[in-house]
């Protein structure tokens, strides 16, 4: 299974020579495909079409977010081809204010996903029919799923009484919003004691 | 609706413009929270723009702020209908990382668990189904059995809805063996059961009138828009994962994969119908394989499942082992994966992203019913007004999983 895939990317690699930036295959035997973000379309309708290959279905797409990265958003493609079986997975490295080209044309199912992925990381696509947002509430602001939006959001809601309809109001809590950290000291953070960056020093 | 102003019947002509119409949020056969906004030009469907959110949660969100184990009950609350199938995936997800062996006797609990839940699901929707387009007697009959098998759900976990029972390297607790008796006495009796609702329904005057034709869903839309489960299968692709892509212990269970000619909602009601009865036939086989196979463990003993009780009692380390697990949680190794199931709707995956630490740094939950729902302007146009009800039903929606 893992030679088969890794001969695959191989074979899309060299089909694609341009677009492709780097393959490999996981420990857990699934394939990745690094690409550059402008050439998505035409990868995408390349592995679609491709006789080995035949990644007709698209299953998702996602985005992840990495603050630290100068690229900062990370963009998942998942396509499950029917006729070989097999799966591939699409990644191409995003700057915050890059605008990716749509895959709606290739795959009409990108619709919703590519709508949920602008609600939730604030990604534009270019080409897409209608990209509104899709999960959050009407008027909504801010990208939820970044690593800098708190889990809490920033608006709440209630009924209110007097006015006899919904308000909007900042979030208020009466307790701050608790996020234990049960990490090991010994796995978890760092703790560097007073004096310990002599040591390292002194080793140099 | 229409507009421009008419001051007498002299005026030949009048502005005609098509009529929008609100669906739910709160229409009985929305299946839960949808809103729809229909175009409708008289009767029939031009446009119609699905706004959904209503029941959105921020489960991918508050998963990244949990640990592993906390994050499992979230799946329940996905597809509320057989929660344990998408507990299967986060599962699998886990132990694709982890490179976690589950015991036999947990696989084919697992696989137990799973088959009730799509017949859960399936009963729910069929009946459901039947309903929006006017019988009343399915429902009732269905949720009859729907009850005997939560009963099954709170036997095994003690939950009816909402199960946490699949964890990471297993499930939660061994069966008892009357346990394993009455389900498979239930199961031998559920086939007369479900013939008397095919009875009510598969040549059903009324029934047909309102399915036969409609939502015609080719094979080349079926890929163009993402489809897996019941919605491939009806357009006679016999793409199943249990049988394409064996996860668990499929692979050694003899069932067929129903799949129908034209792709039409009564097609997928004859699919749905006939899973169940092959839900059945795994069910059984299930059951006597546990017999066969006797008592053993239902948990991979190791770092990410908690000891045994009577070994806390005597042994330190375990008694650590087990206050670690449940207040830091386990570290999943760095990676990504993805991982998916054939859940009673399609196909329902997991794309996991790991830091090494105790909680996922991303985890997306990937639903069939999301990608069914995004189609809705494509098989409802040119539809009546009426067969959007029908439509719904088929599609097999439920909100928890598409608002997440």
């Amino acid at each position: 299974m893992t030679e088969a895939l890794t001969e695959l990317g191989t074979v899309l690699a060299a089909g694609r020579s341009d677009a492709v930036l780097d393959t490999e295959v996981t420990k857990t035997g699934e394939l990745v495909v690094h690409v550059s973000s402008a050439s998505l379309p035409d990868f995408v309708e390349y592995i679609k079409t491709e006789s080995n290959a035949r990644f007709s279905t698209l299953v998702d797409i996602t985005a992840v977010d990495y603050p630290g990265r100068d690229k900062r958003f990370e963009v998942v493609y998942h396509f499950l081809s029917m006729y070989t079986n097999q799966r591939i997975r699409v990644k191409a490295a995003v700057h915050v204010d890059e605008v990716v080209p749509s895959i709606t044309s290739v795959h009409p199912s990108a619709d919703w996903f590519e709508r949920e992925v602008f609600d939730m990381y604030g990604i534009m696509f270019s080409g897409h029919p209608d990209l509104r947002r899709l999960l959050t509430d009407y008027g909504f602001r801010g990208y939820p799923l970044r690593k800098d939006f708190p889990t809490t959001g920033y608006t709440e809601l209630r009924y209110d009484e007097v006015e006899k309809r919904v308000v909007y109001e900042p979030v208020s809590l009466v307790q701050e919003y608790r996020q234990f950290d049960f990490m090991s000291p010994w796995e978890g953070a760092e703790y560097i004691l007073p004096g310990d960056e002599k040591k390292e020093e002194a080793a140099k | 609706m229409m507009d421009g102003t008419f001051n007498d019947a002299q005026v030949g002509e009048q502005r005609i413009r098509n009529f929008n119409i609100n669906f739910g949020p709160q229409h009985p056969a929305a299946h839960g929270v949808l809103r729809l906004v229909l175009e409708l030009d008289g009767e029939i469907v031009e446009r119609c723009d699905p706004h959904v959110g209503l029941l959105h949660r921020g489960t991918e969100k508050l998963m990244e702020s949990r640990t592993y184990l906390q994050n499992l009950p979230y799946f329940d609350r996905l597809d509320y209908v057989a929660p344990m199938n998408q507990e299967h995936a986060w599962c699998l997800a886990i132990e694709k990382l982890t490179g976690v062996e589950v015991p036999r006797r947990a696989s084919l609990i697992r696989v137990l668990f799973s088959e009730i839940g799509r017949i859960l699901n399936h009963l729910m929707n069929v009946t459901t189904q039947a309903m929006d387009v006017g019988a009343l007697t399915p429902p009732l009959w269905g949720f009859e059995e729907r009850e005997k098998l939560m009963i099954f759900y709170e036997r095994a976990c003690g939950a009816r809805l909402h199960a946490a029972y699949f964890r990471p390297g297993g499930v939660h607790q061994d069966l008892p063996q009357d346990l394993i008796d009455d389900i498979g006495a239930w199961a031998t009796a559920f086939p007369a059961i479900l013939k008397d609702i095919e009875n009510l329904l598969t040549e059903n005057r009324i029934f047909k009138q309102r399915n036969v034709d409609i939502a015609v869903v080719s094979e080349q839309e079926a890929l163009d828009w993402g489809f897996s489960g019941v919605m491939v299968r009806g357009s006679g692709m016999a793409w199943d994962l249990r049988r394409a892509q064996p996860y668990e212990c499929y692979d050694e269970m003899d069932f067929q994969i129903p799949v129908g000619t034209i792709g039409d909602c009564y097609d997928r009601y004859l699919c749905r119908m006939q899973e169940m009865l092959e839900s059945i036939k795994i069910i059984h086989q299930c059951i006597d394989k546990l017999n066969a196979e006797g008592p053993g463990d239902v948990l991979a003993r190791g770092k990410i499942t908690p000891p045994k009780r009577a070994e806390m009692k005597t042994s330190m380390e375990a008694l650590i082992h087990h206050f670690k697990l449940y207040t830091e949680g386990f570290h999943v190794p760095e990676g990504e994966v993805y991982a998916c199931v054939e859940a009673p709707k399609g196909e329902f995956g997991v794309f996991l992203v790991s830091d090494g630490s105790n909680k996922p740094y991303k985890a997306k939950i990937r639903a069939p019913g999301y990608l069914h729902l995004a189609a809705m302007d494509h098989i409802a146009k040119g539809h009546q007004l009426a067969d959007v009800a029908a439509i719904i039903g088929t599609l097999d929606i439920v909100f928890g999983e598409i608002d997440r």
